[in-house]
C-alpha cells in the first residue's frame, strides 16, 4: 500500500492536481510516526511511510491545510473520513483545496500494549500477516497482532469512506459493531459504583490537553479553558471536582458531533477511557433520538441541532435509569 | 555496600516506613505510578514512572496563599505547610540528574521556600537501569545509568540487592534501617555497572551528539528555518512539558471561592496559546515559536546560562508520550544535521 501512495501522490504532483501532501513521516524506532506534509517527490521517496502505526488522524490538519494555497493532497482511513466528512458538515474544511485518497486499514498497533508485554529496547517493528514481530536490542519477539491492536480497532465501527476523490485498495463495509457494550458494563454499574469510576479514571488527568487538541470535533479558534478572560480557565485544577467538569464539559460540547474516532484515548498519557464518556453520548442520542452516525453524512441535520416534534421530552432522564 | 536479598526487600521498605513516608514506582491503570508504599503493595518493575519524580518537590498545583474577604477587610493568610521527612525508591539516573537541573532554578535567589522544604525532607534511593528503554538517551547528557547517583544508590544483581549511601543523609538512612541490610563488597557489583554500560552502547540513540548544536550560533538557530518544518503539525497540548523531568514552569493564578481568592501555582507549557500573556496580549502567537522556545530553552538558552548545563537528561518521555511522535531527539538531530544517522 505505502508503494501504491508514494505513486500515486508523486503523479498527483507532477500533474499540478495537488502541491502539498499530507501524509506520516518515519521516526526513529519504526513506530514513533509523524504526521507531515510533503511538498516533493524527493521528500516523499526519503521518509513517507503507511503502516499499522500510522494512527493519527489527520484530517483536523485539514483545517488550516485547506486554507492554503493550493490543494493539498489528503489519505483519509476509513475512521479518518468519518471525522473530515464532520468537519465539512460544520464548514470548517475548504473542501475544494483538498484531494482525498481513501486508503484501507487493517487496524492499528498500540506500542504500548507491546510494551506491557514486557517488551522494550525496541529498534523495528513490522506486521507479519496475523502477528507482529518486534526487534529489540534484547532480541527478537512475535506476538499475536489482535493482542496488540488498539483498543478502537478492536471494535472498528466501519471499513468504508464516507468522503474522499478516489480510492486506494479495496473499500470495505460499514461494521457491526461491539463498541457499545464497554458503555451497557458502564450502565449496568451503581451510581455509586459509576461515579467511584469516573473520578478514579478522571483524577490521574495532568490536564495536558492532549484529548482537547487532537479531538478533530474541539475546533474553536480559543477554547473557554485557554481563555483567561473566561473565568473559567485553568491549567491546572484547584481542586479535583473541576477537572471531572473539564472532561464533562468537552463531552458535551462534541455530542452529535463525535464521530468516535478514538484519538482522545490514544493520546491520553495517562492511559484514561476518555471515549467511553463520549461513547455514552452516542449511545443515548441513538436511544433518544434514533440512531445516528456523525460524519456519515455531511448534509444531515444533528441530532442535538435539530427540532422535529417527535423529539423526546427533557423528562425523559427521570424515566431511564438515570 | 550493604545488600539485601529481593525477596526480603519488603523487610527493608518495612523498615524505612516505621520511620517515614516511602513511595516508589508501583503498576497502575495509568502505567508506572509514584504510590506510598504500604504492607502488600509491590514495586513496578518498569523501567521509569510515567510520570516523572519531580512531582515530589514541585507538585503539579499548589495553594500558596489564601484571601478572605469580610466587608471591606481583606485577611491574607499565607499557605503553611507541614513537612515531614519521606524517602522515594527506584528514582532513575536520569530523575535524579534532574533535580540538579531544577535546584539551579528554585534554589537560587530568591530561594523557593515551598521547593527547598521538600528538596530537603527528601531522601532518594536511586535504582541502575538493567534494561533500558530504545527510548533512553541519558548518556548524552552525562548521565551514567550504571551509577545512579542520589542520596543512596541501588543496584538490582540477580536475587540481590546492593545499596550504597552517596550523601550524609544517605547514610543516615542506610544506619537507621541497618538491621534489614547485610554487609557486602563494593566489587560485587562491577559486572552489573559493565553490563550496563554495554546495553546502553547499543541502543539506538547512544550515539545522539549535541555537537551541531553546539557549533552554531544562538541567533543562527533561532531564525533557522528548520522549525517550521518540525513544528508544523504540533498540537500545543502540555504533554511533553509535563511528563518532563525538567520542564519547570508554572503559573499563579488566583481561585474566586465565593468568599475570597485561593491563590495557587500550577505547572505551565510553553507550548500553550496563554503561557505568558501579558496585557498587551502573546509574545509568541504561532505554534512555531512556542515550539521552537520549548526546545531553545533546554538546548540553547539553558546551557548558556547555566555553565553548559542541557535543561534535559534524556529520559525519554517526550519521545514515548508526544501524540505526535515529535521529540526533542528529532530536534537535536534537525538541527544539528544529522537527521540521517
Ligand atoms: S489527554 Fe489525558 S491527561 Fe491530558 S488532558 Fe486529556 S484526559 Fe487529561
Ligand atoms: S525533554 Fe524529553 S527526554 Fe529530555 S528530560 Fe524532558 S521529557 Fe526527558
Ligand atoms: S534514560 Fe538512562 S537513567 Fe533514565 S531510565 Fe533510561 S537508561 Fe535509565
Ligand atoms: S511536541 Fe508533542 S507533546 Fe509537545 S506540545 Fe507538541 S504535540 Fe504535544
Amino acid at each position: 500500500m505505502q508503494e501504491a501512495m508514494i505513486k500515486r501522490a508523486k503523479e498527483l504532483l507532477a500533474e499540478g492536481t495537488v502541491n502539498r501532501v499530507m501524509g506520516w513521516q518515519a521516526g526513529e524506532f519504526a513506530y514513533d510516526i509523524t504526521p507531515t506534509v510533503f511538498s516533493s517527490a524527493d521528500e516523499l521517496d526519503k521518509a513517507f511511510v503507511y503502516n499499522d502505526f500510522c494512527s493519527a488522524n489527520v484530517s483536523k490538519y485539514m483545517i488550516k491545510e485547506s486554507r492554503k494555497e493550493g490543494k493539498i493532497l489528503c489519505f483519509l482511513k476509513p475512521c479518518d473520513s468519518y471525522s473530515f466528512n464532520q468537519l465539512l458538515a460544520e464548514h470548517r474544511i475548504w473542501r475544494d483545496n483538498v484531494y482525498i485518497i481513501g486508503i484501507p486499514s487493517y487496524g492499528k498497533v498500540d506500542v504500548n500494549k507491546v510494551r506491557a508485554k514486557g517488551v522494550t529496547g525496541i529498534t523495528g517493528i513490522h506486521t507479519d500477516g496475523p502477528n507482529v514481530v518486534v526487534e529489540t536490542i534484547y532480541g527478537s519477539e512475535t506476538m499475536v497482532k489482535m493482542d496488540v491492536m488498539e483498543d478502537r480497532c478492536l471494535c472498528c465501527k466501519s471499513k468504508k469512506h464516507m468522503v474522499y476523490d478516489e480510492l486506494l485498495g479495496e473499500e470495505g463495509e460499514v461494521l457491526q459493531s461491539n463498541r457499545f457494550e464497554q458503555v451497557e458494563a458502564l450502565e449496568n454499574m451503581t451510581p455509586e459504583e459509576r461515579y467511584e469510576f469516573w473520578r478514579s479514571e478522571l483524577s490521574k488527568c495532568i490536564r495536558c490537553n492532549a484529548c482537547r487538541n487532537v479531538c478533530p470535533a474541539c475546533t474553536c479558534e480559543n477554547c473557554v479553558f485557554d481563555n483567561p478572560a473566561s473565568g473559567v480557565a485553568n491549567k491546572a485544577p484547584s481542586s479535583d471536582f473541576e477537572e471531572n467538569m473539564f472532561h464533562i464539559i468537552r463531552a458535551f460540547h462534541v455530542a452529535g458531533r463525535c464521530t468516535d474516532c478514538g484519538e482522545c484515548s490514544r493520546v491520553c498519557p495517562q492511559n484514561i477511557p476518555l471515549h467511553l464518556l463520549n461513547r455514552k453520548f452516542i449511545k443515548d442520542i441513538n436511544e433518544l433520538y434514533g440512531t445516528y452516525q456523525a460524519g456519515e453524512d455531511k448534509d444531515a441535520r444533528g441530532p442535538l441541532t435539530n427540532f422535529t416534534v417527535d423529539d423526546c421530552e427533557p423528562s425523559i432522564v427521570h424515566h431511564r435509569r438515570g | 555496600m550493604l545488600k539485601v536479598s529481593v525477596d526480603k526487600i519488603n523487610d527493608l521498605f518495612r523498615a524505612i516506613a516505621a520511620t517515614q513516608k516511602l513511595y516508589l514506582p508501583v503498576d497502575t491503570n495509568a502505567g508506572a505510578q509514584y504510590r506510598e508504599w504500604s504492607e502488600g503493595v509491590t514495586m513496578s518493575q518498569a523501567l521509569n514512572t510515567n510520570r516523572s519524580a519531580k512531582d515530589f518537590f514541585f507538585p503539579q498545583t499548589e495553594n500558596l496563599a489564601e484571601f478572605k474577604m469580610e466587608g471591606k477587610k481583606i485577611e491574607v493568610k499565607p499557605q503553611v505547610n507541614e513537612y515531614e521527612d519521606y524517602v522515594v525508591f527506584g528514582v532513575r539516573a536520569c530523575d535524579a540528574a534532574s533535580f540538579a537541573i531544577l535546584d539551579r532554578v528554585f534554589l537560587s535567589e530568591p530561594v523557593d521556600t515551598f521547593y527547598a522544604h521538600r528538596r530537603e525532607h527528601g531522601t532518594i534511593i536511586t535504582l541502575a537501569c538493567n534494561r533500558p528503554a530504545e527510548t533512553c538517551f541519558c548518556t548524552t547528557f552525562g548521565v551514567d545509568p550504571a551509577v545512579p547517583g542520589g542520596d543512596v544508590s541501588a543496584w538490582q544483581k540477580g536475587e540481590e540487592l546492593y545499596l550504597e549511601a552517596q550523601t550524609e543523609k544517605g547514610e543516615k538512612l542506610l544506619q537507621a534501617v541497618a538491621g534489614a541490610l547485610s554487609q557486602a563488597e563494593s566489587e560485587d557489583i562491577e559486572p552489573v555497572k559493565a553490563a550496563i554500560r554495554v546495553m546502553m552502547e547499543k541502543l539506538p540513540l547512544a550515539k545522539l551528539s549535541l555537537k551541531g548544536i553546539e557549533d552554531q550560533k544562538m541567533l543562527d538557530l533561532f531564525y533557522s528555518d528548520k522549525w517550521n518544518a518540525l513544528s508544523e503539525s504540533c498540537l500545543g497540548c502540555g504533554t511533553c512539558t509535563f511528563v518532563c523531568p525538567t520542564c519547570q514552569c508554572y503559573d499563579v493564578r488566583d481561585f474566586d471561592t465565593g468568599n475570597g481568592i485561593q491563590r495557587f501555582r500550577c505547572w505551565d507549557s510553553c507550548m500553550y496559546s496563554d503561557f505568558t500573556k501579558m496585557a498587551h496580549g502573546n509574545i509568541r502567537n504561532s505554534q512555531m515559536e512556542r515550539f521552537r522556545q520549548r526546545f531553545m530553552h533546554k538546548l540553547v538558552y539553558f546551557p548558556e546560562n547555566n555553565e553548559g548545563i542541557y535543561s534535559c537528561v534524556g529520559c525519554g518521555r517526550c519521545l514515548a508520550k508526544c501524540p505526535i511522535h515529535m521529540n526533542i531527539v528529532k530536534v537535536i538531530k534537525t538541527m544539528g544535521g544529522t537527521e540521517n544517522e
